[in-house]
């Protein structure tokens, strides 16, 4: 009835009779069009030689050249490499983790240690980056750093983390995991205690044992959720984690080689080289690749679990 | 009856515990208490460090606990002043930006929530999109300074933090869970729009607002980022984490710039100072943060199911 009655209004008519509720969305839509459509028009910088005095609409067009130097020097190969390999290490890795870890609390029987010990894993979700990328100083750096203090401790030589490249993926990834597992085993711990408790009664009472209840019952039941986690989570694989590796690694040349993603080369493109075609082209093919990876993935996701589509 | 029925299966199960059982709960016990160690020991040396002698951390390296203690740092931060002043610009940042970026996504989130709302798909979309689609930080940063003229103003840090269309989605998926019945109810009795929102559903939002609230507040006491782009060293006083970045990269810079020179550097705590300022920045985020823990559990479990 309702809704025939709304077919059947203009969209004018429309618009003044639901006049209130769009203005309760109108802030919203103008917060969203100044920050992020507005900018949508400046992608043209990536097409042009910027000059500041001309502007980016002023500046001389050069189609695709920007794109043709970062794709033939191999830059933006590599900076794609790094970005991947270090978001699928933290997706699996940090998913891993997080199951492994709510499994083990929900085995736990004092609610007490429950409590304590997820508020303590949850503690360093809390903090900046910039604390972040402290507290990691702290640690490793050469002169004062609490690893070197042991190492020196027991007659082992001294550990320079912060000139050795090939160490930062395995740090860097257990950084991460440091950082997000408290979070992310909120999801699948949530999960786990929407279980229905009756089919784990009836699990103990025919005699199943704790590793054949988290085989059969627990794991299974967390399928769906993990296989979501994971989909959603690679549709955003092109996505950098920008603080921590600007916090952690930050302008150290040194390192650039195994740490270098695609956000931190932009930043320092814009900030430091003031470079806006490069940063911007880098930007864009980013922006694109993210883009049809995200489509890729929703449809996927909309054939296994369509109510979890997000679109 | 059924009680009793409950506690004899209890039981029950409790006999059976089998080795297994055992194994997994001992090695339960033992991985979670190493991994909470592990989550904990880095802030225990940040603090031993910001009360140890400067000589000592140059001798024998931050140490797990302080041998002797001084409060030497913290007063060479208290002495330097200027941490107060970031203190009061971040919390009346994260009061203004978390109170009207709430009520933003709020109305919002209802407006967006209502059935028989015609736009409000299209909506939907347009916000959503923002996720999907950018232009990425170049075109964003020459935006926000040239036409805006944004560059050394604190709209610039205040603004963009204020809402993202995650935190929208989020607040559609809380109200989703009001009957629509109330909305209804509040129209028989002749209530516009606005008033059926503010009266009727807002106080059932509460959840909601304390959810959202945290993770923008969150947000805004931890910025850093919308700073270093926008702020340059004309403005004085800065947010509290960027001022801690860049006393951690300046005290690096001055140990750069003038070895050699007449300072003596081992004359300045520059360790001990450097976590002071770590402590004192995170110190009240820290403390609160046990008190509205739930609330973020509950926004994770809630937004990690999209609507």
């Amino acid at each position: 009835m309702k809704k025939k009655k709304n077919g059947e209004m203009t969209f004018i008519q429309k618009v003044i009779k639901y006049r209130t509720l769009l203005l309760m969305c109108l802030p919203a839509i103008v917060f969203f069009f100044m920050f992020n459509y507005m900018p949508l028009p400046g992608i043209w910088v990536a097409f042009v030689k910027y000059n500041y005095r001309n502007g980016i609409f002023g500046s001389k067009f050069v189609g695709l050249q920007n794109f043709e130097f970062l794709a033939t020097s191999g830059k933006l190969l590599s900076l794609t490499k790094n970005t991947i390999l270090y978001n699928l290490a933290f997706i699996l890795l940090g998913n891993l983790l997080a199951v492994f870890v709510a499994i083990l609390l929900n085995e736990m029987q004092s609610r007490m240690f429950k409590k304590v010990s997820q508020t303590i894993m949850f503690l360093p979700y809390f903090i900046s980056q910039v604390l972040v990328g402290i507290l990691v100083f702290n640690l490793l750096n050469y002169d004062t750093g609490f690893v070197n203090g042991i190492l020196t401790k027991i007659g082992v030589e001294r550990w320079q983390p912060y000139s050795d490249p090939g160490v930062w993926p395995v740090l860097l990834v257990i950084i991460y995991l440091w950082q997000q597992t408290g979070y992310n085993s909120v999801v699948y711990f949530a999960s786990i205690m929407g279980i229905d408790g009756e089919m784990m009664e009836a699990a103990k009472v025919d005699g199943a044992n704790g590793f054949q209840r988290i085989r059969y019952i627990i794991l299974p039941s967390l399928k769906p959720t993990i296989v979501i986690l994971l989909l959603f989570a690679l549709g955003g694989i092109v996505k950098g984690n920008f603080g921590l590796f600007y916090n952690i690694v930050g302008t150290n040349p040194i390192l650039y080689e195994t740490t270098d993603i695609i956000e931190t080369y932009v930043y320092r493109a814009t900030m430091t080289d003031f470079n806006f075609a490069t940063a911007s082209a880098v930007g864009l093919y980013q922006s694109i690749v993210g883009f049809v990876i995200v489509v890729t993935v929703n449809y996927i996701v909309k054939k296994i679990e369509p109510e979890y589509s997000l679109f | 009856m059924a009680n009793k029925n409950m506690d004899l299966m209890d039981s029950g199960a409790k006999v059976k515990l089998g080795t297994s059982d055992k194994i997994i709960r001992g090695f339960g016990y033992a991985f979670i208490t190493f991994y909470a160690i592990c989550c904990i020991i880095p802030f225990v040396i940040i603090v031993s460090t910001s009360f140890t002698n400067e000589v000592t951390i140059r001798a024998e390296g931050v140490q797990l606990l302080p041998k002797d203690i001084t409060l030497e740092a913290y007063a060479m931060v208290a002495k330097g002043g200027g941490i107060w002043w970031s203190y009061l610009l971040t919390i009346v940042l994260t009061v203004v930006g978390t109170f009207v970026g709430l009520s933003i996504i709020s109305m919002t989130g209802y407006a967006l929530q209502r059935k028989d709302f015609p736009f409000r798909n299209g909506i939907s979309f347009y916000i959503y999109f923002t996720s999907l689609f950018s232009a990425g930080l170049a075109p964003y940063y020459l935006l926000m300074t040239q036409t805006y003229h944004l560059q050394d103003s604190y709209f610039a840090v205040l603004l963009p933090l204020m809402m993202s269309s995650w935190l929208i989605i989020l607040m559609k998926n809380f109200v989703k869970a009001i009957p629509h019945e109330i909305t209804e109810s509040g129209k028989i009795d002749g209530a516009g729009d606005m008033r059926i929102f503010i009266s009727l559903i807002l106080p059932m939002l509460k959840p909601a607002l304390a959810t959202i609230g945290l993770f923008l507040a969150l947000g805004y006491w931890n910025e850093w980022y919308q700073s270093s782009l926008f702020l340059s060293s004309k403005v004085a006083v800065k947010p509290l984490q960027y001022t801690l970045y860049e006393v951690v990269n300046k005290v690096d810079a001055l140990k750069n710039s003038v070895a050699g020179q007449f300072v003596d550097l081992s004359e300045i705590p520059q360790e001990s100072v450097k976590m002071a300022n770590a402590v004192l920045a995170t110190g009240p985020i820290v403390m609160l943060y046990p008190f509205v823990q739930k609330y973020f559990i509950s926004g994770i479990t809630v937004g990690a199911v999209k609507g």
